[in-house]
């Protein structure tokens, strides 16, 4: 296995073929937890975790899967891992656990991870499928925080719960609203797809 | 906490106060991909209130007499996606056989709802609000409605501006984002008339 594909097969994630900018895939995390930076953050770790033991697990079973339950396998493998997820979460940060509430759960549904199963793991070896599940979890997370890191600062006037810009700023309340999220992500997708078309 | 709410006021609720797709983000998948045009739009719509409100209801029985008494609550996930996955190929076995309009209506939408977020967020919802089993009913029901009252409205829109001329790099999904951002500044009117979270 050249080293070259290893590099290439972690970077192609990271830009050209982003799953939140380029794929448009896992949505619905990507507006729901952005709110504050911490709970971002402790999201991201969940989904990077899932994403690159579910490419890695289902990778050493592709060849002993029956294709008509593909599917099934897929789903059971991705719920396994959201499962120690959750319990870890609750078990460790109760607070962080609450206030994401069923969107720990619904990394499930993030099209991101059975996406990369589909398109990548179920060809390739288990060591390259660990990869492409870790740098396609890092692609969705670093969006992420970038989005959460405006969305707080704007909506609240800090940073990780610090407060950064004093008494004189008034927040904008709603950027930490629904509205906030999709416009953040619309100028986001802007900005990113207007500079690859240059 | 909320087991005692009006049902009406849940499904009223549910479809304008805290819109599953506008409020809670739920379905954004199937909605950015699909609402280009109204006919698919409606056709999906309809799907997901179906399988919405069936499935809401099946997974509060399976939790509440199944998974309680036996302690098995973590693994709820696991449980409300086999239950989901399991009720739309029944119901797609069912249309295929007895109708063949309707199958050539709905039947390619149902596959895609396995995946939509949407379907397994409510009843996850429905689990930490401890909804009671007609609650939980309404709500679901409610929140296909609102769904489907989102990506009908979104398909309307995306039809008008087809014409447009639109900035570089905002085509596609950015227009689509901004509209969606405009369509729950909208919602956030109603908010006041009923709090359901």
């Amino acid at each position: 296995m050249a080293s070259g594909k290893i590099v290439k097969t972690f970077i192609t994630p990271l830009g050209k073929e982003n799953p939140v900018f380029v794929q448009i895939l896992g949505i619905c995390s990507t507006l729901a937890v952005t709110n504050k930076l911490e709970n971002t953050i402790v999201m991201t770790l969940g989904v990077i975790f899932t994403t690159t033991l579910s490419s890695f697990t289902f990778s050493i079973l592709r060849k002993v899967i029956p294709a008509r339950i593909r599917m099934m396998v897929e789903t059971l493998i991705i719920a396994t891992f959201v499962i120690i997820v959750d319990i870890v979460l609750k078990a460790y940060m109760p607070d962080i656990w609450q206030q994401l509430g069923p969107y720990v759960g619904l990394i499930i549904t993030n099209c991101i991870v059975m996406g990369r199963m589909e398109a990548f793991a179920a060809s390739n070896p288990p060591g390259l499928s660990l990869i492409d599940g870790l740098s396609s979890g890092i692609g969705y997370a670093y969006v992420l925080i970038i989005i959460a890191f405006f969305r707080e600062l704007l909506g609240s006037g800090t940073i990780w719960g610090f407060s950064v810009f004093g008494d004189w700023w008034s927040n904008w309340a709603i950027m930490i609203m629904p509205p906030g999220a999709f416009f953040m992500l619309a100028i986001f997708i802007w900005i990113v797809k207007g500079r690859m078309a240059e | 906490m909320n087991a005692d709410m009006m049902p009406a006021a849940i499904f009223f609720g549910a479809i304008f106060t805290g819109n599953i797709l506008l409020s809670n983000y739920l379905g954004m998948c199937s909605f950015l991909s699909v609402s280009k045009e109204i006919k698919t739009s409606t056709g999906l719509g309809a799907a997901v209130i179906f399988v919405m409100a069936v499935t809401t209801l099946l997974n509060w029985i399976v939790y509440h007499y199944l998974l309680i008494p036996l302690h098995l609550e973590y693994l709820r996930f696991i449980v409300f996606i086999v239950v989901i996955a399991a009720f739309v190929q029944l119901v797609e076995m069912i249309i295929e056989r007895v109708s063949e309009g309707l199958y050539a209506a709905l039947g390619i939408f149902l596959p895609l709802i396995t995946v939509n977020c949407a379907i397994l967020g409510v009843s996850l919802f429905m689990v930490i609000r401890n909804y009671s089993l007609v609650s939980s009913f309404f709500y679901g029901l409610g929140s296909g409605v609102g769904w489907f009252l989102a990506i009908l409205a979104m398909a309307g829109i995306r039809k008008k501006i087809a014409g447009a001329s639109i900035p570089k790099g905002l085509e596609g999904p950015g227009i689509t984002l901004i509209i969606a951002g405009m369509m729950a500044l909208a919602f956030m009117g109603f908010s006041g008339m009923i709090n359901i979270s």
